[in-house]
This record gives C-alpha cells, sequence and structure tokens, in this order.
C-alpha cells in the first residue's frame, strides 16, 4: 500500500497548533516515515493538489477562505479539524458578540476600516462550512493526542475521545479544587482528554477543548451556588473560548 | 543586459503566516516591487473589550503561537502597571527564565527549521536530515531543551498557564531548576555545533546592505542585553523614550497593500528584531555569545537583513548562558511561596518587551470593575513590514541580471531573514476607545 499522502493548511489562527508538530520532535520524523507530508506551508516550500488527508487549523472568517476550505474537502477523502480555532472557533469568536462587526473593525483600523482588504464576517468553526471527520481539541493541541489520532487512522481504527468532563481528570491527579481558591473554573462542562493541564498548574479551565456533548449544566450551578456566585460570573468564563455555542449554560 | 521579470509569490512558504511577493520588471525597468500582507485579521482589540483583567492574557497570548509567552508577558505587565500591582523580584526574575526559554525555541527553530534549507540549498529541513544529520539532530535536542524548559515554568510548551498579574500561579521547585541548570550547561555543545554548521555555509547569505534604523529596549540599571525590561532606543537616538510613550516611537498607519499597520520613527522605516537588538546593545552580551558573534564577523552597526539569523544564534548562545547564572542566583536565595491577591481599580497603561523577532508594545485601559474598555497592541513583524518594502526597492535592482528564479529565491530568503510572525502582525492598531 503506497503511503497516505497528508496535506495541512492554515486559516486565521496562531499557528499554534501546528508548531505543535514541530514540537513532536523526533517523533515527527516517524510520522513523516510512514505518510507523505505533500503540504505544509509554515515548514516546507512544495505544494500539491493531491492528497488523501487534510489537516485544517483556524477559523474561517472570510468568504474567501470558506470557498478555499470547500475546495480543500472536494480533493481530501478525509478531514481533521486541528484545535480550538478549528474545532469550536475559539477566541476568533469573541468578535462574534458584537452586535455589529463594522464596530469590531473601527476598534482596530479606526478611519480605515472600510478599505476592502480589511473585509470580515462573523467567525465559523470548520464543521459550519464542510463536514469534518475528526477532531483535535484543544488551544493548543496535545502533541500525544494527535499522534494517537493520526496512529488509530493509519491503522484504520476509531480514535476515542473522552467525554466527560476535566474534572474528573482533575480529580485523578489529587490537585485541589481551584474554586476553593476562589477561582471560576470551568472544569465540571469541559470535555477532559488534556490530562487537566491548566488546573495541575494552579491555573482555572477557560474551557479550550470546548463543552462536553451533554454538559452537567446541574453540576455547574450546584457548585456556583455552592461558593455564593452567579451564572454571570460562569458566563463571563464561558465566553473566552465559547462564544455563541451550543449547547449551553444559558438556556 | 534587459532582462523582463514577472514573479507573483503567493503565500511565502516556510514563514509564519501569510504574505506576498509581487515583482514586475519589462525590459530591465522595474514596474511594481511590492510585498504584501493578506493575511485574515483577528481583530484581537475588539476581543479583549469587556473581559477580565484577570482573562488578557488568556486572550491575547493566542495572537502568536510561537511568540505566546512574549504576548503573555508583556500584556500581564501591562495589566498590572494600570492596576498598581507589585511582583516580587523572585517572580520577576522566574519570569525572565520563562521570557528566555521562548527566544530559544523561537530563535532556533527559526534558524534550524527555516533558515537553514536556504543556505544549504533545499526546500525544507526534511531533506536536510540527510545532508547534515548531525547538525539537524543538534538542532531537534536543542529546541527539545527549549520546550520542556517552557514546559517547567509557563506550565507548556505554547500559551502559558502560570502567569497571573502579581506574579505566577505555580514556581518550579529548587530541584528541578539545578535539573534544568544541568541540562542548559550540557547544551553547550549542541549551540557550538549548530553555529558551526551555519557558519559553514554563512557564505551564502547575500551580501546586501541597506543602511536604516534599528529600534529595542535598552537597560542601564544594571546594564542588560535586555529582552524585559528597560526603555526604548535606537541606533539613530542616544537617548531613551519610555516604554509608556511607545506610540510616538511607532507611530503606525495603514498601508493598502496589507492587512497590517506600519510604522517609521526617524526615517521612512525603521526594523525591530534580534539584529537591532545587538546592534544597540552587544557590549552587554555573555562572553560565549560575544565569541560566536565574532566568528561570524558580526560587529555594531551591521546593517545586512540577512544577518539578523546569525545575531538570532548570537542571542541563543546569550540566553542559555545568562540563564544558567540566573538560576544560580535564585537557587542562592532559594524558592519561596508566594500568594498574591489582586484586586481590580481604573486604570490605563502599556507593557513591553522583546520578542524573538523584535519590541512588542500592549496597552490596555480598565474601567473601576476591571473589565477592558480598550486595547492598543503594536507587534514586532508590522514594525518590520515597511523595512522590507524598503529593501525590496533597493534589493530588487541590484540582483535584476541574476533572473526571475534567483530573484524571487532571494527575496523569500529576505522575508524569511526577518522572521516574521504575520499572524501576529495583522493586529496592531489604534484602538479608538468606543464606550
Amino acid at each position: 500500500m503506497s503511503k497516505p499522502k497528508i496535506a495541512i493548511f492554515d486559516f486565521a489562527c496562531c499557528e499554534g497548533c501546528q508548531l505543535q508538530f514541530v514540537n513532536l520532535e523526533e517523533e515527527l520524523l516517524d510520522l513523516i516515515g510512514v505518510a507523505d507530508v505533500v503540504e505544509w506551508r509554515e515548514a516546507m516550500s512544495e505544494k500539491s493538489e493531491e492528497y488523501d488527508i487534510a489537516i485544517i487549523e483556524g477559523s474561517i472568517t472570510r468568504l474567501e477562505d470558506e470557498e478555499r476550505l470547500k475546495l480543500i474537502r472536494s480533493r481530501a477523502k478525509v478531514l481533521i479539524a486541528l484545535g480550538a480555532c478549528a474545532t469550536i472557533g475559539g477566541v476568533n469568536k469573541l468578535k462574534n458578540n458584537f452586535d455589529d462587526l463594522d464596530e469590531v473593525k473601527k476598534c482596530v483600523y479606526g478611519k480605515d476600516s472600510k478599505k476592502p482588504h480589511l473585509a470580515t464576517q462573523p467567525t465559523k468553526a470548520v464543521d459550519e462550512v464542510v463536514d469534518v471527520d475528526f477532531y483535535v481539541h484543544g488551544c493548543p493541541i496535545d502533541r500525544k493526542e494527535f499522534t494517537y489520532i493520526v496512529r488509530c487512522l493509519l491503522l484504520g481504527k476509531t480514535p476515542e475521545i473522552p467525554d466527560f468532563p476535566v474534572c474528573v481528570e482533575c480529580k485523578a491527579k489529587g490537585n485541589p479544587c481551584l474554586w476553593q481558591y476562589g477561582q471560576v473554573c470551568l472544569g465540571p462542562i469541559i470535555r477532559a482528554g488534556c490530562g487537566a493541564r491548566c488546573p495541575s498548574n494552579g491555573f482555572r479551565c477557560f474551557g479550550c477543548r470546548g463543552y462536553t456533548s451533554n454538559p452537567n449544566v446541574d453540576a455547574a450551578k450546584e457548585v456556583i451556588d455552592k461558593f455564593g456566585l452567579t451564572v454571570d460570573h460562569l458566563k463571563t468564563k464561558m465566553v473566552l473560548f465559547g462564544s455563541r455555542q451550543e449547547p449551553t449554560i444559558y438556556g | 543586459m534587459a532582462k523582463t521579470v514577472n514573479i507573483n509569490v503567493h503565500h511565502v512558504t516556510r514563514v509564519e503566516g501569510h504574505g506576498n511577493i509581487v515583482v514586475n520588471a519589462t525590459n530591465g525597468k522595474i514596474e511594481k516591487v511590492q510585498w504584501q500582507v493578506p493575511e485574515a485579521p483577528r481583530f484581537f482589540e475588539a476581543m479583549v473589550r469587556g473581559r477580565s483583567y484577570e482573562d488578557i492574557q488568556t486572550i491575547v497570548s493566542r495572537i502568536c503561537g510561537i511568540c505566546s509567552i512574549t504576548h503573555s508577558l508583556a500584556s500581564t505587565k501591562a495589566v498590572e502597571n494600570a492596576l498598581g500591582i507589585q511582583v516580587s523580584e523572585q517572580a520577576d526574575k522566574v519570569r525572565i527564565l520563562m521570557h528566555y526559554s521562548e527566544q530559544l525555541q523561537s530563535h532556533i527553530l527559526h534558524v534550524g527549521y527555516l533558515v537553514a534549507p536556504d543556505l544549504f540549498g533545499l526546500p525544507s529541513v526534511v531533506p536536510l536530515v540527510a545532508k547534515a544529520p548531525d547538525a539537524v539532530m543538534a538542532v531537534i535536542r536543542l529546541h527539545r531543551l527549549a520546550n520542556e524548559w517552557s514546559d517547567l515554568i509557563a506550565g507548556r510548551t505554547t500559551h502559558p498557564v502560570t502567569l497571573k498579574p502579581g506574579g505566577l500561579t505555580k514556581f518550579p521547585t529548587e530541584k528541578e531548576l539545578r535539573e534544568l541548570q544541568q541540562r542548559l550547561k550540557n547544551s553547550v555543545g549542541d549551540l557550538k555545533a549548530v553555529a558551526a554548521a551555519v557558519l559553514s555555509v554563512a557564505g551564502n547569505l547575500p551580501n546586501f546592505t541597506r543602511e536604516t534604523e534599528y529600534v529595542s529596549l535598552k537597560q542601564d540599571n544594571p546594564p542588560t542585553y535586555t529582552f524585559y525590561h528597560g526603555d526604548i532606543t535606537s541606533t539613530d537616538y542616544d537617548g531613551a523614550v519610555s516604554i509608556h510613550d511607545w506610540q510616538s516611537v511607532a507611530n503606525e498607519y495603514v498601508s493598502d497593500q496589507s492587512t497590517a499597520k506600519w510604522t517609521k520613527w526617524h526615517r521612512d522605516s525603521y526594523t525591530v528584531g534580534a539584529l537591532a537588538r545587538f546592534n544597540n546593545n552587544a557590549p552587554l552580551l555573555s562572553p560565549m555569545a560575544k565569541d560566536v558573534a565574532r566568528m561570524f564577523g558580526l560587529t555594531q552597526g551591521c546593517c545586512n537583513p540577512f544577518m539578523n539569523s546569525v545575531a538570532q544564534i548570537v542571542e541563543a548562545v546569550h540566553v542559555v548562558e545568562t540563564s544558567i547564572e540566573m538560576i544560580d542566583e535564585l537557587l542562592t536565595k532559594g524558592i519561596k511561596p508566594e500568594s498574591v491577591k489582586t484586586s481590580p481599580r481604573a486604570g490605563k497603561a502599556s507593557g513591553c518587551v522583546e520578542a524573538p523577532r523584535g519590541i512588542l508594545f500592549h496597552q490596555y485601559e480598565f474601567d473601576r470593575k476591571g473589565n477592558c474598555v480598550g486595547a492598543d497592541i503594536c507587534i514586532p513583524t508590522n514594525q518590520n513590514h515597511a523595512a522590507i518594502q524598503k529593501d525590496f526597492e533597493k534589493f530588487v535592482p541590484e540582483i535584476l541580471d541574476e533572473g526571475e528564479d534567483a530573484v524571487r529565491l532571494k527575496l523569500e530568503m529576505l522575508v524569511r531573514s526577518y522572521d516574521p510572525c504575520i499572524s501576529c502582525s495583522t493586529h496592531m492598531l489604534n484602538v479608538e476607545f468606543v464606550r
């Protein structure tokens, strides 16, 4: 069997997720041994229109980018959304909270905001434009989870991605609960799989892996009641990575 | 010899973000030379509006995956300045150590993975593995060391999770610091190997100069080759400008060929980055870093933008050597637990640090509840866009006779030498504070 061809494409994002490929160090060389990377603008000069697997990093914020993404989808057998900007829109969706995008542009470009090359539209996650076959969650992605998913793909298996909350992994690590230290942590409703990286470093979960498919909203409300807080406190943190997403605690 | 050249490089490869190169010349007459930045803007100055001072770092870290620690530090310093929050000497030192891990990571990534293939005449680092296996393995080891160094102090490699206004959520233990120090000492051989490998092909760096202004931080008290504290200076200016007056240095304006803003100070363009820091502060480098600069013949006043990659190697050595000393200082005093409580108040202030690719400015304004009402961020790559354009205008006539392929390659190499971080640069802005 010939080696599968992989192409990597970036849209609006910080490119920190593809940086995690480089951060695989020697393992990246192993990956290159079992698959042909045919296009990866950040690291290679080569380009290609023939590939089996397309990896998409970043959010979609312009019509021209929607068209480019649709073309990529039509050429790829398998499409992977890489990182929070691609899987859920990430921080890029914060701008969708403004009723008027012209105001957003004015905020940044002032009187020049009407120039045509500064056009923008509401941020979309990749699956709001095309079908996505696999999701690699997180901001940035976890390198180990990425290689696990690629390994499954090459072996024809379906990767198992956790659909339970971060609290499960955090408790298993024996971390003290950050709510007791006055932090508004989103662990109860956010998808695990990160090994509770942030709370393990004393930093509240801010939700970069998105909500679990059935977030335990009652548990979250119980926690805020216990600490004398309101849904509004929770919302101010949920908005960072979870702007305008469903299901949410708003309902 | 009359030459006709039509170059249209859509999305230059091996750089962070999206940039285009356009050159048109007919019969030796140059009609158009342009550096374009079409990156999709993300509007960070708008994204932070309404968010708590505690969440600013989490958002703006995402401006850039490669220099996320730098953005986190600049924004945290700005928040602390705006809210009058003090930071202990211990936290200050550990933050600088965190910052150095990113300088090493970014410089090694740039020189080893992105620039070296050009010097060896290859399209990427992949075939370089076969051509210079020892040097590539040294690059990989150094890159991994830098990443594990970030993991230890910042909580992870990209987008730090230990920074908070007033200090850090977690300090490394003394044992961890001792182990890190030993690894840094052990890395000197790899640093020398990378320097030697680049030196062996340094003759392929184009010999091009354009006299210009170089802008960076400088720190007099104590005298330091600084990335983190100090004031703004330049090779055109003997004095120093407070970082709080950075808008009077950057003088940003919108260009039609770019979604990123451009800047100018004493001339029609200025340059930031490793070469700018070197040109302003070279006498303060560590001894081994000075040796490496000498090896390459790099001296203060160098105006060859291609030498920026060499200045990065010099700085990589400097941050390793300096960090070994800083860890000694931390261990002598011992790591003490800290518990910092902060409270909101109204205020407006700036924070400034050196990103690997040049000086970075953040400014925020908060209401009395500590919610952000405005932001202004000016990124190093934006400050280099005008310089890249001016370089193109001088460089293209000098090399036009070499033909289309050579011109294209050399212009791509020129862009890469600035180590641009284009996705960062499409958000420098004047934020009008709309209430």
